[in-house]
């Protein structure tokens, strides 16, 4: 059986071999956004964030969204992919939105069951539903389009603590390998004729998984640290990737800059008017 | 002339279990490619590991370079002239690309960043894997990850290489480009390998393990 299974995973290698080229990611069209460097869009994105959380005024959040969704288009996503991930991501606040206007104090708009929806719930829910989107479409286009590994480095170079950074490098590598040895087990378990039910076999069987992968993924984790050692390790972990600013990268994190700072002083604005 | 490297009556056993090595004795000598067999489970990956202090014996001693290696600090010496590769390559290689995995050891070693560079592409070019310099390495094949799993030892510029299976799970192809690769080495080498016809055409005298201890 464990040929059997070493077949499959040599067939699955040979497989995915060719359709494997240099240092290949699903974006590989070539657009501005995706030339400017990382650590502007990372530092780009935390302060659009910051901004839009900001935002109270519903056209100024209309607008933000509407920036990200020009951001969106103009790094050419693909279109089904990401509004897949936007959707995923709405699908956890949905039931904030859904309670919101029940749970917020104020004047009546409508009434269900005898529950009354208040007109303030109903505009935080839409204040909420705006500045999430806004904020992971904005992030999807930025950082989605990074490898995950150039991410890791670029937080590296802004000076985020070292250990965080070599938890995601570490992660990044090895998330893929645990997934394989999960799937190898999964494929290992229905050559014997399990099929998942509602059993306290399938409770175990499940528990039994779980308990291996961790297993696993402690040994081999001895196993690289042992592996780290052989070669000198101490401690101390070297970055390699470097990043230069072009002339791109300051007239966009300028742009990016002015924008903000308009949006949060018409938002004070208004505020004061108000 | 004194061997380059000898274990005097190594005992060792895992905690908690029987002890696996009862005994082990055997030198080796500059300039070898000593072969080592034995029945899975026969602890020759526990030896391997042993050799370069990632196990530490119970009893015995370890002899090399014409000193004997005891504490840890010690080990970390005798690491940087000790190249071990993995059996499995996926444990070995931990950084985002190929070239940066290579850089690690050299590195750590205290060269500077352009010297580390040089010495991944010289050792890329040794081994002709230049092309894998950027690549990612989960994505490489077996084959490959195995190969740059000897480059990123190579790089340390170690004086004996320790290899543990390393045929296991490689195609016809880059079986016989190891064996080039190997052959060609000026390194002393000890190979564990339960392939016949790849200890013959590498190795200069091979040894067997059985209950703990090495008979000849």
């Amino acid at each position: 059986m464990s040929d059997l299974l070493e077949e499959a995973g040599r067939a699955r290698i040979a497989a995915s071999a060719p359709s494997v080229s240099e240092g290949s990611y699903p974006h590989s069209t070539q657009t501005w956004i995706r030339g400017l460097d990382p650590r502007v869009r990372i530092l780009v994105i935390f302060a659009y964030s910051i901004c839009v959380i900001q935002l109270t005024s519903l056209p100024l959040l209309a607008f933000s969204l509407l920036l990200s969704l020009i951001l969106m288009v103009k790094a050419q996503l693909q279109f089904w992919a990401s509004v897949k991930r936007v959707a995923m991501m709405d699908s956890f606040i949905i039931f904030i939105l859904v309670m919101l206007p029940f749970t917020t104090p104020g004047v009546e708009l409508f009434s269900i069951w005898g529950f009354s929806a208040s007109y303030e719930g109903v505009h935080q829910a839409v204040v909420v539903l705006l500045r999430a989107n806004a904020i992971v479409m904005a992030s999807l286009t930025l950082l989605g389009t990074l490898d995950p590994a150039t991410f890791g480095h670029a937080l590296a170079r802004i000076h985020v603590p070292e250990r965080l950074v070599h938890l995601l490098l570490f992660t990044i590598r090895y998330i893929e390998i645990l997934h394989d040895e999960y799937r190898r087990l999964r494929t290992a378990m229905k050559c014997r004729a399990f099929s998942p039910s509602n059993s306290w076999h399938t409770y175990r069987t499940f528990g039994y998984l779980v308990g291996m992968l961790l297993i696993r993924s402690f040994e081999r984790s001895e196993r690289i640290m042992k592996a780290m050692k052989c070669r000198g390790f101490n401690g101390q972990f070297h970055l390699l990737q470097e990043f230069d600013y072009s002339r791109s990268d300051y007239v966009f994190s300028a742009i990016a800059a002015a924008v903000m700072v308009a949006m949060l002083t018409l938002e004070v604005l208004d505020v004061a008017i108000v | 002339m004194s061997p380059l490297f000898e274990l005097r009556d190594v005992h060792f056993g895992y905690y908690g279990q029987p002890s696996c090595l009862n005994g082990v004795s055997f030198c080796l000598q500059t300039g070898e490619r000593l072969g080592l067999v034995g029945a899975n489970g026969a602890g020759k990956s526990t030896l391997l590991h042993l050799m370069v202090g990632l196990n530490k014996a119970t009893s015995g001693s370890i002899v090399a370079f014409g000193r004997e290696f005891q504490t840890e600090e010690d080990f970390k010496l005798l690491r940087r002239r000790i190249g071990l590769v993995f059996q499995d390559a996926d444990d070995q290689l931990f950084c985002p690309t190929v070239a940066e995995d290579i850089a690690f050891g050299p590195l750590n070693l205290g060269y500077g960043k352009a010297d580390a560079m040089k010495i991944v592409d010289e050792i890329l070019d040794v081994l002709k894997l230049t092309a894998l310099r950027d690549r990612v390495t989960h994505k490489l094949s077996g084959g490959q990850k195995r190969l740059v799993s000897l480059a990123t030892v190579l790089a340390m510029r170690p004086e004996i290489l320790l290899l543990d299976e390393p045929t296991n799970d490689l195609d016809e192809d880059t079986r016989e480009r190891l064996i080039e690769i190997l052959i060609g080495l000026p390194q002393t080498m000890l190979l564990v390998s339960h392939d016949r016809a790849f200890r013959e055409a590498v190795t200069t005298r091979v040894i067997s393990m059985k209950d703990g201890i090495v008979v000849s």
